[in-house]
């Protein structure tokens, strides 16, 4: 069910039709360079973050991560709401800005939080609903920037544009503690300002179709069950969520692979990074790989690298480098091989219309069902101590991947 | 707007960006290191410090801003030695001192650094995250630290804590004490979430307390170093240091107040029975012993730390021993 054909969603983003021949739209170029001059900001102040509240405060970090959870579901529903209004209003750019905005702003409420705990757990929670806010619409828009054949290569650059952002941002944010010598409040202004210059760049180069043609009520007024009415997009989001709900978080993946390998504590933090740079090289090549050979085929082949991932980790008398480097490039085959692509694949099976409020719906159940992942694993682990877990993962996955193959071929 | 006028109002709009990012960089650069040519307030003077400290002296880091605090120095009322000594946390028994360091760089590495009695590296154990608590036991042999490990992305949660021990006679490093085996009531716990710290020693250096969570629930732990093991034994402790005499546990304890979330408790390990000190502020600080009948622990202030005394009976009032400092040391007489 194809509902935005190539040619209308070329002509609606502004771009000639022999542009059309180029892999991705300047809309999409210019929403990946929103992503990337966000997420220096935004990785900028994570990156900080634990050395602020301990050493430059002398707070307590745990006290904010029992909020933790609580956030998540806030961003959860957060996300639902951004994509129900982005659509209702059909103004993608203007709910994904205010989106960018607030986070932007979330950077001068750190500063002006001083060391109240429940002011700086307000703007950690205002910088959560912008992110909860903007993404749905901001994918909604890549989607609408792109022909069908060309989704996969769209998100593919858009995330790895994304990426670079972030795996700048540390190096910006250490770069500034060293000049002020160890002046956290420059990092917060560098960030909003850095921010800053992302929103213009959205409000300057993103465009977005006018609404004129869509009628308002055409727009249902209960999205998510009209959503699972689509039999195509009910089928993605039926394999997608036990597929989220089988994977084990990283956090999680980055202990087994130090109880495994047991390296040293300064390491740690480059595990991440390991995985952001497969990510970052493989994203665009893989979604363009999934235009062509079919994206279910690429997603399914990234859980089977999650899968991989997992074997690796458990294998005995592998080389202790081999395991490593293994299991973090496979970490970013898979990201790169299901993140991106598998909006790309749902994408065009939703109505233009309701195309922010449906990736909300399908990131929502991916975000929630990773959430219990964490709870099931971590109740696994407990029961039956971490290899049984692992292995309880291996297989509860590729049930998963089963299940989901045809559910995914039949919607494409 | 055309294309054109879009890029120049976009770069327009960068410089200004940049040139007021840049500005109030110069500026925080201007406000750290004026901090340092700024003549010294009386009382301060900076030179060397050694782990012994003269009487009524005691040594910890000082806090405030500027270049000059988060320093070591040996303070005694309002006068104060500091030395170069850079640690975000520091403890010292006699002829041994431990100092948590962070060492900026394209990323930031954080150490343990094991120093002698003149506060000179005697060797170093990296860290995993930022760093929170130290400990050394009584003969300078076991030395345990606390970091605090962020999650792998953005607003990602799985904030937690690791804690280390280091053996500094066979010079092993139990790099995490999640991989100790832990009981409750005689059965196995395993969880994925467990997370340790704030360690104490008792005399014999091998016995220790901690804390560790797992689940949502806070329990206070004892165990052998050498067994690898640990054994739950009171719920709702953190942070526990024990006495000189190793008969009371002083520890935090969450009040479930949203303003003044933790309070002191000393436990008398023989009874189990429970007394709330008279410091009524927040406390979130492992205390130390100043002596058999006093804990010391550093306080908040506004943008700076205070370390503050209070009487182990739950009598008395708290008492300011210095202010803008933290991580105190019990008193260690000056040797020779």
């Amino acid at each position: 069910m194809y509902v935005s054909s190539s040619r209308s969603s070329d002509a609606a983003s502004g771009v000639p039709r022999r542009m059309a021949l180029r892999l991705v739209s300047g809309n999409v170029l210019a929403l990946g360079t929103v992503s990337l001059i966000t997420d220096i900001s935004s990785e900028m102040v994570t990156a900080i973050l634990p050395v602020y509240l301990v050493i430059g405060l002398g707070l307590n970090p745990l006290q904010f991560g029992l909020l933790d959870g609580l956030y998540q579901g806030v961003t959860a529903l957060v996300r639902l709401a951004g994509g129900y209004f982005a659509d209702r209003w059909r103004r993608l750019r203007l709910v994904a800005g205010s989106g960018y905005a607030l986070s932007a702003v979330a950077k001068l409420g750190l500063i002006a939080a001083g060391r109240s705990v429940p002011l700086l757990g307000v703007a950690l929670a205002v910088d959560r609903i912008g992110k909860g806010l903007r993404t749905a619409p901001r994918d909604a828009l890549i989607s609408l920037s792109s022909s069908p054949e060309t989704q996969g290569s769209a998100f593919g650059i858009h995330r790895a544009m994304d990426t670079v952002g972030a795996l700048a941002g540390p190096f910006v944010a250490f770069a500034v503690l060293g000049l002020t010598g160890d002046a956290f409040d420059a990092v917060f202004v560098v960030s909003f300002c850095v921010a800053l210059l992302g929103l213009a760049v959205l409000v300057l180069f993103v465009r977005e179709k006018p609404p004129a043609h869509v009628r308002p009520s055409a727009v249902p007024r209960i999205p998510v069950t009209g959503l699972l009415r689509l039999p195509a997009f009910r089928r993605v989001c039926a394999a997608a969520v036990p597929l989220s709900l089988a994977t084990i978080s990283d956090s999680f993946l980055f202990l087994l692979l130090q109880a495994r390998l047991d390296f040293d504590a300064g390491w740690f933090p480059l595990l991440p990074v390991g995985v952001a740079a497969s990510f970052l090289v493989l994203a665009a090549p893989l979604g363009w790989l999934a235009d062509r050979v079919g994206r279910s085929r690429v997603l399914v082949g990234g859980y089977l690298a999650v899968i991989g991932c997992y074997l690796l980790l458990t294998a005995p008398g592998l080389p202790g480098p081999v395991v490593l480097v293994g299991v973090l490039v496979l970490r970013g085959v898979a990201y790169a091989a299901t993140d991106g692509v598998l909006m790309a694949l749902a994408g065009p099976l939703l109505p233009e219309n309701l195309r922010a409020s449906g990736l909300a719906l399908l990131q929502t159940g991916q975000a929630l069902a990773a959430m219990a992942a964490a709870w099931l694993f971590g109740a696994v682990w407990t029961w039956l101590g971490p290899d049984l877990a692992v292995w309880s993962a291996v297989a509860a996955l590729a049930a998963a991947v089963l299940v989901a193959r045809p559910l995914l071929r039949g919607a494409s | 707007m055309n294309n054109r006028t879009r890029l120049i109002v976009a770069a327009a709009f960068a410089v200004v960006l940049t040139v007021a990012a840049g500005a109030y960089v110069l500026y925080a650069r201007e406000r750290t290191t004026t901090a340092v040519t700024a003549a010294p307030s009386p009382g301060v003077s900076y030179g060397p410090v050694t782990v012994g400290a003269a009487e009524g002296a005691m040594l910890m880091v000082t806090a405030g801003g500027g270049a000059g605090s988060g320093r070591v120095a040996e303070v005694a009322g309002g006068s104060r030695t500091v030395s170069d000594l850079r640690c975000v946390r520091f403890y010292a028994v006699e002829g041994t001192a431990v100092c948590l360091t962070a060492e900026r760089g394209a990323r930031t590495r954080y150490f343990a650094k094991v120093l002698g009695p003149d506060l000179r590296e005697l060797r170093s154990v990296e860290l995993q995250g930022v760093p929170s608590r130290a400990r050394i036991s009584r003969s300078g042999r076991m030395i345990a630290w606390t970091v605090f490990v962020s999650g792998d992305s953005y607003l990602a949660s799985g904030l937690s804590t690791r804690t280390g021990i280091l053996d500094a006679k066979t010079g092993k490093v139990v790099r995490n004490m999640e991989e100790f085996q832990l009981f409750r009531d005689g059965k196995r716990l395993q969880a994925v979430d467990l997370n340790y710290w704030g360690v104490t020693f008792t005399g014999d250096e091998d016995t220790y307390y901690a804390t560790v969570s797992t689940g949502g629930e806070l329990f206070l732990v004892r165990g052998r170093v050498s067994a690898r093991r640990a054994e739950v034994i009171a719920k709702d402790v953190e942070c526990p240091s024990l006495s000189p005499d190793g008969t009371r546990l002083v520890y935090k304890k969450r009040t479930g107040e949203a303003t003044r979330p933790w309070r002191l408790y000393v436990r008398d390990l023989a009874s189990g029975r429970e007394t709330p000190l008279a410091e009524r502020e927040n406390v979130d600080d492992q205390a130390a012993w100043l002596d058999g009948q006093t804990v010391m622990y550093a306080r908040l202030r506004g943008d700076s730390t205070d370390v503050w005394a209070v009487p182990a009976d739950g009598s008395g009032e708290p008492r300011l021993i210095a202010r803008d400092a933290f991580s105190p040391v019990p008193p260690i007489p000056r040797s020779g």
